[in-house]
């Protein structure tokens, strides 16, 4: 059930990114990082990567590839995910740029952040 | 007359904490014999011995009372490591209700369950009823925690309790204290207890007589193990503090799924076995995730942690077993100590 409301989420905001970058012709290829949609992969108790760069407008999508629960929450509370199980995922469109730092509420040691620019 | 009987025993304390014996001393002391060891804490002075068949089945003898540590259940697990983590608790429970002295209660040292479900803790209820002591005290773990702030944890497990689960309780003249450092956890940071668990910590502690003996119990450890994989309390500098005071201060932890022990001064630091699934000692792997140990191998490195107490001694005396029953001459794998 999760995994099916991510996926059409993640199209969704795809179709939405399509339409802001047919509607903005200024924005080139050049100016900004390419990928409007991310992947962190969490793994062995590591965001990988730590820090990501991804333009205003993308969807990055957290993976948990352990055995045990993490979680993806920002220290400034712009975004919470559900506790992922393993293989579960979380993604979160940025529509701000800056830098947005992370960690999981389950092992704070767990750091990343996304820089949105 | 009772009086005159605490004055005897603070004399005791003072008498023992200056014979010479320093930390080093203690530490010789501390023989391991693998899957457990057995030791005596008197006012600061442990006395070890192997543990073996013959200490395992004498321990509850004389004591006081006693009472059994289980850990990391972790219900809901289903993973290679322990595909079947109910049928372990399970297993604990049993060896908890055929040991020789019926121990007084049961202290649960937190991630009773996997992922907080109702159904993983009604797993764990289910279970657990079958124990022989009924009485059974509980500290959250991370994993108790995860959705609702440990709402749900404290209905079933916490009534009565302050703040997000702390509380404090006398058994035969020792001092129990249940301590939640898994709650409101920073980023980048370790296991934290917060000011206001502090504040009462230090009140619930004041007044009490330094020949009190006090048992601190808490999921994550109280002391410093790895800061790399987060083991360690942020805050816990701060709670030990206030129990210098004391002549007996015994510390217990779950966490890190392997036995570990450390004694500063006159507090005795030590971690149970889970009864789920082993992890690693820090460091040895990429993660502190599950270890994966063969299948005949399983029960060996989870178990339980039995405490004995002596009143007359004022002493504590624990004795960790693993699940499986092994011959002692061949334990040498089962436990890893502090020292690693």
């Amino acid at each position: 059930m999760k995994r099916v409301w991510v996926g059409s989420f993640t199209a969704s905001v795809v179709i939405a990114i399509a339409m802001l970058i047919a509607g903005s012709p200024s924005v080139t290829a050049s100016d900004q990082p390419s990928a409007a949609a991310a992947e962190v992969k969490i793994d062995n108790f590591v965001f990988g990567p730590q820090t990501i760069t991804v333009p205003v407008g993308a969807t990055v999508t957290w993976t948990n590839k352990d055995d045990i629960p993490h979680t993806s929450v920002s220290t400034e509370g712009v975004f919470k995910s559900k506790v992922m199980d393993t293989d579960e995922k979380f993604s979160y469109t940025f529509t701000k740029a800056g830098t947005y730092s992370y960690y999981c509420t389950i092992h704070p040691k767990m750091t990343g952040k996304v820089v949105v620019q | 007359m009772p009086n005159k009987k605490q004055d005897f025993i603070d004399q005791k304390l003072q008498d023992l904490n200056n014979d010479g014996v320093d930390r080093r001393g203690f530490l010789k002391c501390m023989a391991w014999a693998g899957t457990g060891l057995v030791w005596t804490m008197s006012g600061g002075i442990p006395v070890s011995r192997a543990f073996a068949k013959t200490a395992d089945r004498s321990a509850g003898k004389g004591a006081d009372f006693t009472f059994v540590q289980i850990s990391d259940s972790h219900i809901g697990f289903n993973k290679p490591a322990n595909p079947d983590v109910t049928a372990t608790l399970q297993t604990a429970i049993n060896k908890i209700n055929a040991m020789p002295h019926k121990p007084d209660f049961i202290i649960h040292t937190g991630d009773l369950s996997q992922l907080s479900k109702p159904s993983e803790f009604d797993a764990l209820d289910q279970v657990l009823k079958g124990a022989s002591p009924k009485q059974v005290y509980y500290v959250p773990g991370e994993h108790d925690m995860l959705s609702d702030n440990g709402e749900q944890f404290l209905q079933r497990y916490g009534k009565g309790t302050k703040g997000s689960g702390w509380y404090s309780f006398d058994q035969k003249g020792v001092h129990f204290v249940g301590l939640v450092n898994v709650a409101n956890l920073k980023a980048g940071g370790m296991g934290s207890l917060g000011h206001e668990q502090l504040e009462w910590l230090e009140d619930d502690l004041k007044g009490r007589s330094a020949s009190t003996p006090i048992v601190l119990f808490a999921h994550i450890p109280l002391w410093t193990i790895y800061p790399d994989w987060g083991w360690g309390t942020d805050d816990s500098e701060q709670a030990l503090s206030y129990v210098k005071r004391f002549g007996s201060v015994t510390v217990l932890n779950g966490h890190i799924h392997q036995i570990m022990q450390k004694v500063e001064g006159k507090v005795s630091f030590h971690t149970a076995m889970s009864t789920a699934f082993p992890q690693p000692a820090p460091g040895t792997a990429p993660s502190a995730g599950p270890m994966k140990v063969p299948a005949d191998q399983l029960q060996r490195v989870l178990g339980i942690t039995d405490v004995n107490y002596l009143v007359s001694g004022r002493s504590l005396a624990i004795v960790d077993s693993p699940l499986g029953e092994s011959d002692p001459s061949s334990a040498g794998s089962g436990g890893s100590t502090g020292g690693r």
